[in-house]
């Protein structure tokens, strides 16, 4: 009996502090809604903030693995020492690359872009490099034939037929990021991690916090993964979409 | 010390971060705790090697067969695929966060929970690689009367070694990333010198990202040496035959 009095005083307690809190905040249930709708504005900055990260760390290592793949694709040696590079960095769990580049650019958005960016890069390298060599040699024979050049070749015959590869490379790329973005909250760059540790871990394990903002970061990965599957269709319509 | 054979500037920051691995420090919060040094960097490196060993040979043992399995007979592509896929779309944070909340803390529910993010790697890799391997191989095998257990165990999971090994890579990676952020569900890993800079201060977290890193390409190239080692000769061979008429 205590124990629910207790309960009731410390419910009107954060109700007076204007909090908007609701009964179910207070017992640290599973899901409060309540608090959700209540709180919704709350959501907004760090999820804009994540979603900025997944674009901007997509963009970045997207150019960079597009102009890398062209320029490996008319000199060969430079293939292994492209994807050793980037395979070594891959390799580095994405918390500590965030903190390594800490002293060289300090904590906030710059580092989590850059550490974001280059999972992206060697993802995407990948798939470009192996769709530019998986062009069939007739297409390519056949764009000689017209009496392409080399530069025209890459752009008319090569590269469109890389792009189902490339964005199968991109889809990969870009739901990674949202999940490993989640990571930038500790490299001082906000994101839905601020909702998952900050608002969630930090603050006496809410719960709401917790399951609002892993849904949050689930909900965004599934809807750019089906965004980009229209990419995929869009951009290759001669093909249909297929990726692993 | 150390740090000062190095350069100012940025160089400053990483050889306090060497000077913080190699040499005891008062903590933070005063001199009664005691941080850093070797000693301290290999307890809490032991406790996260051992998760991850742990972590990784039950995701093998769940995944392996199973994704072998499934190959073998060439059903539920759909699931196999769609297992990678959901596995990458997990945040690491939001699993060990959502564990704590609901499940509880401590060396078990740790590895659990980073066994899960190694088991979608494996299994897709396991499943493709199967069904990549060379169909006429797998007939000859049936004909000369090889019973189904005898096909997958010596001629699909052998020709599936280095894909299979690849999901096995990524599995370690993503093992070792989230045994890392397993500090927050109460397990001393290399994790607690990155997130708790209160105590171990801006040269401990970067430390930790160093020792971190090093872990995971120490396993990376472990695993490198037993893909080869477990390669069959005819694969290697092939491949090389591939490059050089190329």
């Amino acid at each position: 009996m205590s124990g629910s009095l207790l309960e009731l005083l410390a419910d009107v307690q954060i109700r007076e502090a204007g909090t908007g809190a609701t009964t179910c905040q207070g017992r640290n249930e599973a899901f409060c809604p309540g608090f959700v709708i209540d709180n919704i504005g709350d959501y907004v900055s760090p999820f804009l903030e994540h979603v900025l990260l997944v674009i901007g760390s997509v963009l970045i290592g997207f150019a960079v693995a597009i102009v890398l793949a062209i320029l490996s694709h008319g000199r060969r040696w430079l293939i292994p020492a492209f994807i050793g590079t980037t395979g070594v960095l891959y390799t580095i769990p994405s918390i500590a690359l965030f903190l390594l580049l800490l002293p060289i650019t300090g904590r906030g958005t710059l580092t989590a872009l850059i550490a974001l960016a280059l999972y992206n890069l060697q993802i995407i390298y990948r798939n470009a490099n192996s769709g530019l060599a998986n062009v069939p040699g007739s297409a390519r024979d056949a764009g000689r034939g017209m009496g392409m050049t080399d530069r025209q070749l890459l752009w008319r015959v090569e590269l469109p037929l890389a792009v189902p590869e490339i964005v199968a490379g991109v889809r990969i790329a870009t739901v990674s990021t949202v999940a490993i973005a989640t990571l930038a909250i500790f490299a001082g760059a906000g994101g839905l991690g601020e909702i998952l540790y900050n608002e969630g871990i930090q603050r006496d394990v809410f719960k709401t916090n917790i399951v609002f903002g892993s849904v949050l970061a689930i909900a965004l990965a599934i809807a750019c993964d089906g965004l980009l599957v229209l990419v995929q269709r869009f951009a290759a319509p001669w093909r249909k979409a297929r990726a692993l | 010390m150390s740090a000062a054979l190095l350069a100012p500037g940025f160089l400053g920051s990483f050889g306090g971060a060497f000077d913080f691995i190699f040499s005891e420090r008062d903590s933070v919060q005063g001199p009664e705790l005691q941080v850093g040094g070797l000693g301290q960097i290999w307890e809490l490196a032991s406790t996260q090697i051992a998760i991850s060993v742990v972590a990784l040979l039950l995701a093998i043992a769940i995944a392996l067969p199973l994704g072998l399995w499934l190959g073998h007979r060439g059903v539920g592509e759909f699931a196999a695929v769609a297992v990678g896929n959901a596995g990458r779309a997990i945040p690491e944070l939001a699993l060990i966060a959502l564990m704590v909340a609901f499940i509880g803390t401590g060396n078990l529910n740790v590895t659990i929970a980073v066994m899960i993010l190694g088991i979608p790697p494996i299994l897709t890799n396991a499943f493709v690689g199967v069904r990549q391997a060379d169909r006429g191989a797998v007939e000859a095998a049936r004909g000369i009367g090889m019973s189904e257990l005898a096909i997958i165990a010596r001629i699909e999971l052998p020709l599936a070694v280095p894909t299979i090994m690849g999901g096995v890579r990524t599995a370690s990676v993503n093992i070792i990333a989230t045994a890392t952020i397993g500090s927050l569900a109460g397990v001393k890993t290399l994790g607690d010198l990155i997130l708790s800079p209160n105590v171990y201060g801006e040269e401990g977290v970067i430390a930790g990202a160093i020792a971190v890193a090093a872990l995971a390409l120490a396993f990376e190239l472990i695993l490198a040496a037993v893909q080869r080692t477990l390669t069959p000769r005819g694969l290697l061979l092939q491949r090389a035959t591939a490059r050089a008429s190329a």
